[in-house]
């Protein structure tokens, strides 16, 4: 029962948050500032969530910057494709193409 | 697309019998073909621009699946967490703290710091929907993740007005919803069937790399970017993703205060928003 209870609060919780500006508080009620701010959310949370996944490695998760981060080689290959390109399923290929290959190489 | 500025104008109604003329009938009804034909464009393109995060979102929704039953959660549990909570990264950790017979009211308060940057997508993607029933804005936020929200703004950013671009994010957040739900029966049942060595993972940041650099042309997006990933990259080991959510505020900061900068010298530059 405690269980169910953590769960279904935990849901209500998450779904305030992600109703908060869409239905509770209106947009343009938000102070101007917040308003500026909210414009680079997209660039700010997908590098935030992108260069972490790419420098922290191996099932340790420990760092590596180097050459011999293979997820880097692969991240910076497919950063060229995507800037050149602009397609995702381009970039996703040859993305995971230089991965494979480096894993298999290396 | 070509019909886009037809199929966004409002049919008019007739009210009562008289006032519809037999011309107006007839151009609400090419008009209400338009905009059923343009949903299920919008729909479509949505799931298609979905399907290449499933890639790696499918392995991670069999991962969670295998793991909250390896920690002693029943399978009803495991998957309702997945309808109920439908977010990840907070599942797996609501899974530990559970399984940790941590207090149920700092577990509720963990889920709540790991989703609190779902806020800034839900203020961030209001602008569009903000024209919308109650019902759809309901709807949309409770299938609201990370990846809905990349691909919805990536298509409500493309310039042109997107009357049905709700359709769009309706389609892409329920094909995520859909595989999060099928991928967590099968952790739960069968187990994890992907082998890490397949790397599949690294699929998701593959996709928002190619959604982050085209509009990474744009200054002030570029100091947005590179304020996230660094404070992102010192922050990765902070609890329950507090690094994720101070990089992006930091990147927002940064962002706003070299557009200002930009703009105060006379420098603007046109079309703002990245």
């Amino acid at each position: 029962m405690t269980i169910w209870l953590i769960i279904v609060a935990s849901g209500v919780v998450t779904y305030g948050v992600r109703l908060s500006v869409l239905v509770f508080v209106h947009h343009s009620a938000l102070p101007r500032i917040a308003r500026d701010a909210l414009r680079f959310v997209t660039p700010a949370v997908l590098s935030a969530i992108i260069l972490p996944a790419v420098l922290y490695i191996g099932a340790d998760q420990h760092f590596s910057a180097g050459p011999g981060n293979e997820r880097l080689v692969a991240a910076i290959v497919a950063a060229g494709v995507a800037w050149l390109a602009k397609n995702v399923w381009l970039t996703i290929g040859i993305g995971m193409a230089a991965l494979w290959l480096l894993q298999w190489v290396g | 697309m070509a019909t886009a500025g037809l199929t966004g104008a409002t049919a008019v109604r007739p009210r009562g019998r008289r006032a519809g003329s037999r011309r107006t009938l007839e151009r609400n009804r090419q008009l209400d073909t338009l905009n059923t034909d343009t949903r299920r464009a919008e729909f479509l393109a949505g799931l298609r621009a979905q399907l290449p995060l499933l890639l790696g979102v499918a392995p991670f929704g069999m991962a969670y699946g295998a793991y909250a039953v390896k920690t002693g959660l029943s399978a009803g549990v495991a998957q309702a967490m997945s309808a109920i909570i439908f977010g990840g990264a907070s599942q797996f950790v609501a899974t530990r703290l559970i399984a940790d017979g941590v207090p149920g009211a700092v577990i509720v308060l963990t889920v709540l710091l790991v989703n609190s940057r779902h806020a800034l997508y839900s203020a961030s993607l209001a602008p569009h929907t903000e024209h919308l029933p109650a019902r759809w804005r309901w709807l949309l936020a409770y299938l609201l993740t990370d990846e809905a929200y990349a691909t919805a703004i990536t298509r409500y950013r493309r310039g042109d007005a997107a009357p049905q671009g709700h359709w769009f994010f309706f389609g892409s957040a329920l094909t995520l919803w859909a595989t999060w739900q099928v991928t967590t029966g099968i952790g739960v049942f069968v187990g994890a069937a992907v082998p890490d060595s397949w790397s599949l993972d690294f699929a998701l940041p593959l996709t928002f790399l190619a959604l982050l650099m085209p509009a990474l042309r744009h200054r002030p997006a570029l100091a947005a970017a590179g304020m996230a990933g660094l404070v992102a990259v010192v922050g990765f080991g902070w609890p329950y993703g507090t690094g994720l959510l101070a990089a992006a505020f930091a990147g927002m900061a940064s962002g706003m205060a070299l557009d200002r900068a930009l703009t105060t010298d006379g420098d603007a530059e046109p079309g703002a928003a990245p």
